[in-house]
């Protein structure tokens, strides 16, 4: 079932095109993985699908991006909204410089979604647990989470996400900083959530994308070249370009 | 004569450097150099001017008092006092200009004329050392430049050399100031009791002045106690910083946090002016504008207020304190990482609860760093002061009447005659070293936390 539906995704930088034409369907409960070489516009897809292109004062968004339905490319969105069911995770881990559980606390205080105290220590030892991080932290929440190992903040970050319960989760290179071991963690996390959440991925690293997603983009120069299941993208590509970078011939 | 020769060294230095450079060219055509050729020219340059400079300037340290000794030789058999000898060996020196008036003694001519035999032998000895050493040197360094030895090392380590000196001489000083301001305190505190200086509640030094003779030591007792001018100058930097920070800290949030490029851009220097506005100005302000305004605005309530209000004092120097603080804590925020807004907004926060809940306390101690700062400068602020608050030191915590800090007290007991020995223009010192500690020591604070906030990141 398809969850997010983009059609015809045009961005601009001020006066630099970066995205052409981008027509995509994300399944829902399904890991889609999106490939390709930097600055390929990957990361800005994935940044239209929760408006952190918002942030950035020059970047322009044209073109229609339906999540369940809902316009995500229109002034009348709630972001605020959009930005509690799309949660993401970034690709330097960025953890608050706060306590351990104040950082997995902050979702669901600003959108009220705990009522008690009682709750909310729920909610933070749930994400934590499904961040596959309570058990290393659980005596020490209240330390900061800036202190913790590189591959720790990242999963502190990947709980922080999944506090609020959103339904999908956009991952940009979010092992790239990370060492092997970390790496892997991270992955068996991802094939967990997708339980529940939809999630994409950005990644530089062709293996991981097959390793953990179904479904796969690969994109060039800003155009999403070929888009189908994982296993097909990665045995045999109908595009010869794709053929190319899976091959490493470029990229 | 002394400019002629400084000169002189100067511009044989600067001709060295480019016959040092002009030889390791030469040099170059048969051997392999040590070091670029402009290191030939700096160390040439060097050698020429740096030892002729120091036996100079030790020359001009040491010799006028090498012949003073040699002019007073004649006098050690008269039983004189020192001040008397001074005295005499300034007769000496203004007769040998010829700007002397008063009665001439043979004895006086005699040693003006010895004062001006020994300055010309000084004078020629002088300028014959300098050049000796200046041969000396220069034939010293050209023989290494010749013998092509390593020439960036020496210049690297004369180079170090100098930065040192520099930074000594300005060690040397802070601490000059610092003891001079020790010793003068500790002499007000032999004629005051520390006790009554800290916490006597009355400040009137004027009623000590006694014109012969010494003053009634009950009258110091109770004329020297700072309290007053502590609590007024607390008080108006209270009120300074109760108008600086609140708009301070929101136009810095504003800016770093709100306001787009093209206002940050402009409005950013515009409140930094308000920091290059002479204090004098702000002062005048005060006491001309802010301070009849505060007074009608009272009267026409009701109130009594004096023209001279800590009120009108303490708003204006919050308004030059602004700048302080917008300024800085616009930078640490600014400095504070995209990736934690990026997180913050990705979480769903609007702009409001990403300032109050992310870059304000990740900024915090980098604030409380600048407000400390802020609250050091508005304590040592003076003009503004004296121009708007009065010099009364009045013990009060009203804030529409007039009171005094210690900066305002310390101008009031320095201008005009006075005398040096006197408690009153002693007390300046006392204050002055107060104030010092006062400020050294929320500096040395403020200093900690913001280096503490910089560890943070890295």
């Amino acid at each position: 079932m398809s969850k997010i539906k983009a059609e015809n995704v045009n961005v601009y930088y001020g006066s630099k095109q970066a995205l052409f034409d981008v027509s995509i369907d994300i399944a829902e409960k399904e890991v889609t993985a999106l490939i390709g070489p930097s600055g390929c516009g990957k990361s800005t897809f994935l940044r239209c699908l929760n408006r952190m292109n918002d942030v950035i004062e020059i970047c322009r968004v044209e073109g229609s991006i339906k999540m369940d339905n809902l316009e995500l490319n229109s002034r009348k969105l709630d972001v605020v909204r959009l930005r509690e069911n799309v949660g993401m995770v970034f690709q330097k881990p960025n953890p608050f410089p706060k306590t351990i559980y104040e950082n997995v606390a902050y979702g669901p205080t600003i959108h009220g979604i705990a009522q008690s105290k009682e709750e909310m220590d729920q909610i933070v030892e749930t994400s934590l647990k499904k961040a596959a991080l309570w058990n290393e932290v659980k005596d020490r929440l209240d330390e900061i989470g800036t202190g913790l190992s590189g591959g720790q903040q990242q999963r502190l970050c990947i709980a922080r996400a999944i506090s609020v319960s959103p339904e999908v989760i956009l991952m940009d290179e979010p092992c790239s900083a990370l060492d092997p071991i970390a790496t892997a963690q991270i992955e068996e996390l991802i094939d967990d959530l997708k339980k529940e959440v939809t999630i994409v991925i950005v990644t530089h690293s062709m293996s991981q994308a097959a390793r953990v997603s179904q479904k796969t983009g690969f994109f060039h120069l800003g155009k999403l070249i070929e888009f189908g299941p994982t296993d097909k993208i990665f045995k045999n590509p109908d595009n010869q370009q794709t053929q190319d970078y899976i091959t490493g011939r470029f990229g | 004569m002394n400019l002629i020769l400084v000169t002189f060294i100067i511009l044989l230095a600067f001709t060295s450097y480019y016959f040092g450079r002009k030889k390791a060219l030469v040099i170059q055509s048969s051997q392999r150099l040590t070091a670029l050729p402009k290191f030939y020219g700096y160390y040439l340059a060097a050698w020429c001017a740096a030892p002729a400079l120091i036996i100079f300037a030790l020359w001009s340290v040491f010799e006028p008092s090498i012949v003073k000794t040699f002019i007073l030789q004649d006098y050690t058999d008269q039983n004189l006092t020192k001040n008397e000898l001074q005295l005499i060996y300034t007769k000496v020196k203004a007769l040998a200009a010829g700007t002397y008036t008063g009665n001439i003694t043979n004895f006086l001519d005699e040693s003006a004329n010895k004062y001006i035999q020994l300055k010309g032998i000084a004078n020629s000895a002088k300028v014959a050392i300098i050049l000796a050493i200046l041969i000396f040197s220069l034939s010293f360094a050209y023989r290494s430049v010749q013998k092509n030895d390593r020439m960036r090392e020496p210049v690297e380590i004369f180079l170090k050399w100098v930065l040192f000196v520099a930074s000594l001489g300005a060690v040397l000083v802070t601490i000059g100031i610092v003891f001079s301001l020790l010793f003068e305190a500790i002499r007000f505190f032999q004629a005051v009791k520390i006790f009554d200086f800290i916490f006597g509640t009355h400040w009137y030094p004027a009623k000590t002045f006694v014109r012969d003779g010494q003053p009634d030591p009950e009258l110091m007792k109770d004329a020297f106690g700072a309290v007053p001018l502590f609590a007024g100058t607390f008080f108006i930097a209270f009120i300074a910083m109760c108008v600086a920070i609140p708009i301070g800290l929101l136009s810095g949030i504003y800016l770093s946090e709100y306001a787009g490029r093209g206002v940050r851009k402009y409005a950013k220097p515009i409140i930094e002016i308000l920091a290059g506005i002479p204090t004098v100005v702000y002062g005048f302000f005060a006491a001309l504008t802010v301070g009849p305004f505060v007074k009608e605005i009272g009267n026409a309530m009701g109130l009594e207020v004096s023209a001279e209000s800590a009120l009108a004092a303490g708003a204006v120097m919050g308004v030059m304190i602004i700048p302080f603080i917008s300024s800085l804590s616009d930078d640490v925020m600014t400095a504070v990482p995209q990736s934690l807004r990026d997180g913050s907004y990705a979480m769903g926060a609007t702009k409001s609860e990403t300032v109050k809940k992310v870059i304000f306390p990740a900024a915090l101690p980098g604030i409380v760093g600048s407000i400390l700062l802020a609250v050091s400068r508005a304590i040592g602020e003076t003009m503004i002061v004296v121009m708007a608050s009065g010099l009364a030191a009045n013990l009060t915590m009203n804030p529409l009447e007039s009171t005094s800090t210690i900066t305002a007290q310390i101008v009031v007991i320095l201008i005009g005659d006075q005398q040096f020995g006197d408690p009153k223009t002693q007390s300046a010192f006392a204050l002055g070293i107060s104030l010092f500690i006062v400020t050294l020591f929320l500096n040395v604070i403020a200093l900690s936390v913001v280096k503490k906030y910089r560890e943070k990141y890295e």
